[in-house]
């Protein structure tokens, strides 16, 4: 006898997940993501108008208005996957705006929008800049790889800033599992004192916990994914931001010197979390969300 | 990824919610902690209320998600949780489900269903806790018996229970996985001496387990003779990987109720703990959601729990422990007197990270067979 609670993703959404992964293998590798570092902070319109192409903007708008006609659940497979990557622009915000910014479901519009924090990511590089920007001033930001401003800040929570904070939490999911992947492969290959490092004990249970972390958070954000609960999103965003923060300091950890470096791309992993954690919904924010509903 | 109940399902919970409602007021007052024949007869009472209106069996055939349902009703109506029947209904029943012949299904699982007879899990020795592949307890065979001798040790409710699942060395040449076998060891067999140890929180939960040539037929075997690691690894899955579900339902509600108290005596105005509160609420929900995602592999898989298991167990005994702290701050100068459950709990709670696996065994079984890290001793 099987019952309907059935968490795992189904045959259609692992088949989204594989496509969105093999895209992003393909257009925006190792080498795309080096090159984007040193670049000067433009969004790849080429690459932004094949994701388009693939249904990722427009992924959740109704087939009758051109979109693919999902939900947040296959959202957060993606989104999941766009953290793995890293890969850069305001995803979240031209996500949020298909339907509502012409051209943001197609990939051709950059959509940005001034967070509640007050922090504008891209603002130079969007074509279309949501809520008001107006005497914003640019940050020297953390992440080489996400340009910031600073407006004044509202706290005002836009229509979308729910959702928001879910799929920005699922990309905190993808750097968690990419830092656990990344500490693994290299425990395995480095040695020292004749073994590979990956056999001490220390170093393994280092690795233990960062896949814990992932799978609780991802666990959360699934969930919260398929309930659409705005606790439930509020507690899924910050453990899902403790797992990418913490696991890319473990990860950097395991990685020894190599990890303090600028060519080794776990630091890249550490500043976009510590961006999507403070961009929207922040941990303090988060946790006095989830405690009101106590 | 689907979170929805069948109708079937639902129904399932409207009759559950409809009978705890009409036979809880009926339960007798909850014993005294330290009175162990009288939790014995309280949880098995229990059990066989369940038996009775039918869901005895509810650990073992029904739906995982059915299970699911029924901790989650049951906890939610504050209704007892397995106590002393632990063992029978949860390690010891189910590897006899998988593992026992028709004869020994027939034998005993009825009476651990009905609440008539209590099961205790005699694996740890001495010598042998974590690394458990090294007990020495030797049974010797003696034409249809085995001859045991030998010392168990934290052996929880051995001086309430009616049997024993007991791990004996039956080839010490054989490498020491493979000399292993399960018996079914009854706690009144003569050479079986009991003494019981006291827990740091005062109580006798565990004890000392004596076994001095008893003779254990060779039909209480359960799995072939030196099969026993193999027959072990399926309980121990069972414990770590579908144990606990009640639990986080649990701590759900306890949370409920220490938000309530921190409102009322003026310490949810600390900004700093009430922040901590919201994020424990934030993980234990999202253990209840893995719980949920573990029982979905296990149904997928045929029901035995897979690696999930040490995943949810690691999180979760922390977080368990982590709740506690955050009572005792809560709770200030009460925090340190006994007469509050709370404080019973939270003694209890530090075995939390030790029993059914020590948090570091956890750490290595989940780098070694879920990262694929090299083993180690
Ligand atoms: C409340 C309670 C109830 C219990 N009930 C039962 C029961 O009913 N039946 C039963 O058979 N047993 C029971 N146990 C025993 C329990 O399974 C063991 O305590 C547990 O497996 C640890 O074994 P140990 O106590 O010998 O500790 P040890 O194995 O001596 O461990 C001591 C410390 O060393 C660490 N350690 C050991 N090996 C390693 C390693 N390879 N790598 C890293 N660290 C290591 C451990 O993590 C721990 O911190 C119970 C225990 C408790 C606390």
């Amino acid at each position: 006898m099987t019952g309907a609670v059935d968490f795992r993703p189904n045959e259609d959404q692992r088949d989204l997940r594989r496509g969105i992964r093999e895209l992003l293998a393909g257009r925006f590798g190792r080498e795309a993501l080096r090159a984007a570092v040193d670049g000067p902070g433009r969004v790849d319109r080429g690459l932004w108008k094949e994701l388009g192409e693939a249904g990722f903007f427009a992924l959740r708008l109704p087939e009758e208005e051109g979109g693919v006609g999902l939900g947040l659940p296959e959202a957060v497979l993606l989104f999941e996957e766009a953290g793995r990557a890293l890969l850069p622009g305001p995803l979240v915000a031209t996500h949020l705006a298909a339907g509502a910014v012409e051209g943001a479901a197609e990939g051709l519009t950059v959509v940005t929008e001034v967070s509640p924090e007050g922090l504008v990511p891209w603002l130079d590089a969007a074509d279309v800049v949501r809520g008001d920007a107006a005497g914003a001033v640019p940050l020297r930001s953390v992440d080489p790889l996400t340009p910031l401003h600073r407006a004044p800040r509202t706290g005002r929570l836009s229509a979308g800033a729910v959702e928001a904070a879910l799929l920005t939490a699922a990309e905190q999911v993808g750097t968690a599992a990419w830092c656990t992947d990344a500490a693994v492969a290299h425990a395995g290959r480095r040695e020292q004192f004749g073994q590979v490092i990956g056999g001490f004990q220390a170093v393994k249970h280092l690795c233990a916990g960062m896949l814990v972390r992932t799978e609780v958070a991802r666990a959360a954000v699934q969930a919260a994914a398929v309930t659409a609960d705005r606790v439930e999103i509020a507690g899924a965003k910050l453990l899902a931001d403790e797992a990418a923060v913490a696991n890319a300091r473990d990860c950097l950890q395991v990685h020894g010197g190599m990890g303090f470096t600028w060519e080794a791309d776990v630091h890249l992993h550490l500043k976009r979390a510590w961006v999507r954690a403070a961009l929207v919904l922040p941990g303090a924010k988060a946790a006095e969300e989830v405690a009101s509903a106590l | 990824m689907d979170l929805s109940y069948t109708a079937e399902e639902e129904e399932f919970r409207a009759r559950l919610r409809e009978w705890l409602a009409a036979e809880l007021p009926g339960l007798p007052p909850r014993p005294d902690p330290l009175d162990w024949p009288g939790r014995r007869a309280y949880d098995c009472g229990w059990q066989r209320r369940l038996y009775d209106a039918g869901y005895g069996h509810v650990h073992w055939d029904a739906s995982p998600t059915q299970r699911l349902i029924f901790l989650e009703e049951t906890e939610r109506a504050g209704a007892p949780y397995v106590g002393a029947n632990f063992v029978g209904l949860l390690h010891a029943g189910p590897t006899i489900a998988a593992e026992g012949t028709p004869e020994q299904r027939e034998r005993w699982l009825e009476p651990v269903l009905r609440g008539d007879e209590v099961w205790c899990q005699g694996f740890s020795e001495p010598d042998a806790g974590s690394d458990l592949a090294s007990l020495r307890t030797r049974a010797v065979r003696d034409g249809d018996a085995y001859v045991v001798t030998g010392q168990k040790i934290w052996t929880s409710h051995a001086e309430v229970a009616d049997w024993c699942e007991l791990l004996v060395r039956t080839d010490p040449e054989a490498p020491r996985h493979r000399g292993i076998s399960w018996l079914a060891l009854r706690m009144d067999a003569p050479g079986v001496t009991v003494r019981p140890l006291r827990t740091l929180a005062g109580s006798t939960e565990f004890a000392e387990l004596f076994l001095d040539e008893v003779r254990v037929p060779v039909s209480h075997r359960v799995g072939e003779e030196n099969d026993g690691w193999r027959v072990t690894m399926v309980t121990l899955s069972f414990e770590r990987g579908t144990a606990f579900v009640g639990e986080v339902v649990a701590c759900r509600r306890l949370l409920g109720e220490l938000a309530r108290t921190a409102r009322e005596n003026g310490t949810w105005d600390d900004p700093a703990l009430r922040r901590r509160l919201g994020a424990l609420a934030a993980r234990f929900q999202a253990l209840w959601r893995l719980t949920q995602r573990n029982v979905s592999e296990a149904q997928a898989t045929g029901g035995v729990p897979g690696t999930g298991g040490s995943v949810f167990k690691l999180d979760y005994s922390h977080a368990r422990q982590e709740l506690y702290d955050a009572a005792a701050d809560v709770l200030g100068p009460d925090a340190l007197d006994l007469g509050r459950e709370w404080n019973l709990d939270r003694l209890s709670s530090l075995s939390y990270t030790i029993a059914a696996g020590t948090s570091q065994i956890q750490r290595n079984i989940v780098a070694e067979r879920i990262l694929g890290l090299p083993k180690g001793r």
